[in-house]
């Protein structure tokens, strides 16, 4: 005490050292706020930026880039203010692509400049910071960290709607909401107003008890991928009671079919021949959209429709026959084409896919007759689940917003968030939790369980982290919208019968339809009107190497005339006249330049084939019989610049000279043996 | 300070490694697979990968401690293991958030408290590379790779004159980029070079190119060195 009054009596004693105290106090104090920003952490960024430059070969171009203090992008109308440049210096300059300091290492080459869209559009953070933890992520419940690099596509996605070869994962995560029908609950709407779609097809549960049995209902809703390891219906976590009154009450609302699904026709005969239903089911092409596994244990075909490796323990025989001889009977909106099949190959395929059972996947459930009141609580739980917002189901309707909207989720504000024990506190693990297992949420939360590999989910998380404010409210001029399916129906009887084989399934015409086949916009200017009589009749495949072809319709010749007549005449291209080039004006001189042209100038038989005996070429269609195939002009044009002709095909353009063009339409119009057949079966 | 800052912020999730009692010691670390893989940036790769540890004789020694490691950035789970019983550590890595080759290496103490360790390559795309490895597996990929898939026939057995694959480092990393960029631009014919490459200058953009040629650098292996920029003297 004695000590400390000295020491007061010291500087406070009279008025002159009091005097002084104050002013030394006093300077001290003003000395700190320069001090602070000479000891910013940007200072000391800078310090050692340039210290890092110095050493190098072009230091003298690098410092002279160097400007000292703050820097900052500001771009109003995107509401950008980023002061990153502060620290990182060297995002501009070349030769530091290599630099081991990753704060000063070159931006890796992207199509946009910093100048035109800062830093934060894309990687988020915030801007305006200057101090690392700040302008990254350091704290907890930060509203904007970093977007981590394993989801930066997301930044990409905010502007660009549309498919972009360079983002595979954002791609990616789209197709996955898109096909697990994320949409059929949820709202997402994008930045340029279009929703996105559901592109699954859940079938409508109207007649479900014509189709298969309550027993196998109850083991599908308990574990739909112990059935089919590709399926996209989530699990709810049912309870082996709530699984057996929803089956009830599922089967309790279905309604006989009208007209009726007929018995088993016992007059059809199925062929001895055990294969035969092997041959049909090849032959038909049904692995371009189904699925079987193999004795291998592998999954073979397509996923365009449902896997078939448990077909028989699932459907009714009756049902079989009636969906193979025509499925529209039941579902009309199905994908799948009516085949003209007569009754003994219904019954041949029926008799295969009966032979592709299960027995294990209902071997267990054994259910007593339901009663009313389960009936009545499989009701409540159907609809406290939103069944009906995927699945039709008589006397309910669909539910409207059933699940929470998500155009804005990848800006949701963190105090909205309820997290639980285990996920971080960031926005990009709490949705990549949610997506992976909703219920950890808390076991009576209505979102069902997905099955998705890790890296799917993070795709998904990809996907819905590009839903953010800014994705909403940027200039429209800032996004590319994606291509939109038209409404396009084409008319008339042709148009039914279009309509009837689902050609939409797989092609697209005039901007509607699928990309499994190809673009028939122009099919009518392209190929001979034979040709694709023929080929509708019996369709060759032209693409040796390709596993998806068309199937076998067993189209009637008339419907084959209303079909090439309508194609022939309606699906022109306005670019060029069909007839403007005549096979009869090439000279043998011609053919035999193109000839050379097309063995050595251009090598085409690298990926043709126009003779069965020498050439092997498997990336491009065979064109051995181009002559009785497509048409002169079409070739013609197309060899000129096939992308204008059919968008994003593989073909180079090879940007050919009008007389080489010419002169191999004349050489590939001579070539008019089919011979295909017999070559492709050795 | 810079790179601590940078490197503390980015490797503050990684868990400190747990001090691990191994049961037994090796004498050698290989890999065993997951090496040369092609993954992009701040992703998992899609195997994980696998060192094994063996004794003097060339066993496997099951319980040996190994501590896996690599560049800022990349994390693995789990960082440290002791070998099953068939002597193998498996670690899922993701890597980090730079494109170009990680180094991973992974270390365990024989009897005597000396290192011995492995290193595995990886290789992390970024945006460039990987719109290029998109366009290859579009345009190049039937013909420049030998494997066939289900989905893909390979075309190369089908050439005269074999293309290159993109990793074959050996030839590739001779040519210059403007020398691979003239090649995809014009084709084979226009630079005396087989005519079976077609020129893409019409079909791809110079971006598009240009990326594809980033990618072909980023998978060559032995890696692609870059000349660098030459200045004149001061």
């Amino acid at each position: 005490m004695q000590k400390l009054k000295s020491i007061g009596q010291f500087f406070f004693g009279d008025s002159a050292r009091a005097f002084g105290s104050c002013s030394i106090i006093l300077l001290v104090l003003l000395a700190v706020a320069p001090a602070k920003d000479f000891f910013s952490q940007w200072r000391h960024y800078q310090k050692r930026y340039l210290h890092v430059i110095r050493g190098r070969a072009d230091a003298v171009t690098l410092e002279r880039h160097f400007q000292p203090g703050v820097q900052q992008i500001w771009i109003p109308e995107q509401q950008v203010t980023d002061r990153c440049t502060t620290c990182h210096l060297g995002l501009k300059e070349a030769s530091l692509a290599d630099v081991s300091a990753v704060a000063f290492r070159k931006h890796p080459v992207i199509p946009h400049t910093l100048t035109e869209f800062g830093c934060t559009t894309c990687h988020r953070g915030q801007g305006a910071a200057t101090t690392l933890r700040e302008a990254h992520n350091a704290t907890e419940q930060w509203e904007q960290p970093l977007l981590p690099a394993k989801f930066i596509e997301a930044g990409c996605g905010q502007c660009h709607l549309e498919k972009q070869a360079a983002t595979p994962f954002l791609n990616q995560g789209r197709e996955l909401i898109a096909n697990h029908g994320c949409t059929h609950c949820h709202t997402i709407k994008q930045g340029d107003g279009t929703y996105l779609t559901p592109t699954d097809d859940p079938p409508p549960l109207t007649h479900i008890a014509d189709k298969t049995t309550r027993e196998w209902i109850y083991a599908w809703i308990k574990d739909p991928q112990a059935y089919a390891s590709t399926a996209t219906m989530p699990n709810y976590h049912f309870s082996d009671d709530d699984a057996r009154d929803v089956s009830a009450f599922v089967i309790s609302q279905s309604t006989p079919l009208t007209p009726p699904i007929q018995p088993i026709n016992t007059t059809a005969k199925a062929p001895a021949d055990p294969a035969a239903g092997t041959t049909l089911y090849g032959q038909s092409f049904c692995a371009s959209c189904h699925a079987t596994q193999n004795a291998a244990g592998t999954l073979v075909g397509g996923t365009v429709g449902p896997e078939l490796t448990g077909i028989g323990t699932k459907a009714k025989p009756e049902w079989l026959q009636d969906w193979v001889a025509n499925p529209d009977h039941y579902d009309p909106k199905t994908m799948m084409p009516h085949y003209r099949f007569d009754a003994n190959q219904v019954a041949t395929l029926v008799g295969f896919l009966e032979s592709k059972t299960e027995p294990d996947f209902v071997a267990n459930v054994h259910l007593e007759p339901a009663t009313a009141q389960q009936i009545e609580h499989g009701k409540r739980l159907v609809m406290e689940n939103g069944c009906a917002a995927c699945h039709e189901i008589n006397g309910l309707k669909k539910p409207e917003n059933f699940a929470p909207d998500l155009s804005r989720i990848g800006s949701k504000p963190l105090n909205q968030v309820l997290f639980v024990p285990g996920v971080e506190h960031t926005l990009p693990d709490y949705v990549g939790a949610k997506v992976r297992n909703p219920r950890v949420f808390g076991p009576l939360l209505k979102m069902p369980q997905f099955k998705l590999a890790p890296q799917e989910v993070d795709a998904v998380t990809t996907a819905l982290l590009a839903l953010t404010d800014r994705a909403q409210t940027e200039p429209p001029a800032m996004r590319i919208s994606a291509l939109q399916q038209t409404k396009y129906e084409p008319a008339g009887h042709a148009g039914q019968l279009m309509k009837d084989l689902r050609c939409f399934s797989c092609h697209s015409i005039n901007g509607h339809g699928g990309d499994m086949a190809p673009d028939l916009t122009w099919e009518g200017t392209a190929v001979q009107r034979d040709w694709l009589v023929q080929f509708l009749k019996n369709p060759e495949t032209l693409r040796p190497a390709l596993i998806r072809r068309m199937p076998k319709f067993n189209l009637d010749d008339s419907d084959i005339n209303t079909l090439t007549d309508y194609i022939m005449t309606v699906y022109q291209t306005p670019e060029f006249e069909r007839d403007s080039l005549s096979v009869s004006d090439f000279t043998p001189a011609q053919i035999e330049q193109g000839r050379q042209l097309f063995y050595s100038k251009f090598a085409c038989q690298s990926c043709h084939i126009a003779d069965y005996s020498k050439d092997k070429g498997y990336i491009g269609p065979a064109l051995a019989g181009t002559g009785a195939r497509l048409n002169a002009a079409w070739v013609y044009h197309w060899l000129q610049n096939p992308q204008a002709l059919r968008p994003g095909t593989v073909e180079p353009n090879q940007h050919m000279a009008e007389d080489e063009a010419r002169s191999l339409t004349a050489f590939l119009m001579s070539l008019k043996s089919g011979g295909a057949k017999q070559a492709v079966k050795k | 300070m810079a790179l601590l800052l940078v490197t503390s912020a980015c490797s503050r999730k990684s868990a400190q490694l747990p001090a691990l009692k191994a049961t037994a010691t090796g004498t050698a670390i290989v890999e065993s697979s997951g090496g040369k893989q092609i993954g992009h940036i701040g992703m998992p790769l899609d195997q994980p990968i696998v060192v094994q540890v063996n004794d003097a004789s060339g066993t496997a020694v099951a319980g040996a401690a190994v501590y896996i490691s690599g560049p800022a950035g990349v994390s693995f789970t789990p960082a440290s293991a002791l070998t099953d019983s068939s002597g193998q550590v498996t670690s899922v890595v993701t890597l980090g958030q730079q494109n170009g080759r990680y180094k991973l290496v992974s270390n365990t103490r024989d009897s005597s408290g000396k290192n011995v360790q492995v290193v595995l390559e990886e290789i992390a795309l970024g945006y460039q590379q990987t719109l290029g490895e998109q366009l290859n597996n579009k345009y190049c990929i039937r013909c420049h790779d030998s494997e066939s898939t289900p989905e893909r026939v390979s075309n190369m057995d089908n050439l005269s004159v074999k293309p290159h694959a993109f990793a074959e480092g050996d030839v590739l990393n001779k040519m210059s980029d403007a020398d691979l960029v003239a090649i995809i631009t014009h084709g084979g014919a226009a630079l005396n070079k087989s005519p079976e490459m077609p020129p893409w200058g019409y079909t791809l953009s110079k971006s598009d190119i240009a990326a594809l040629v980033s990618y072909i650098r980023a998978v060559a292996d032995p890696p692609y060195q870059a000349g660098g920029l030459v200045y004149a003297q001061k």
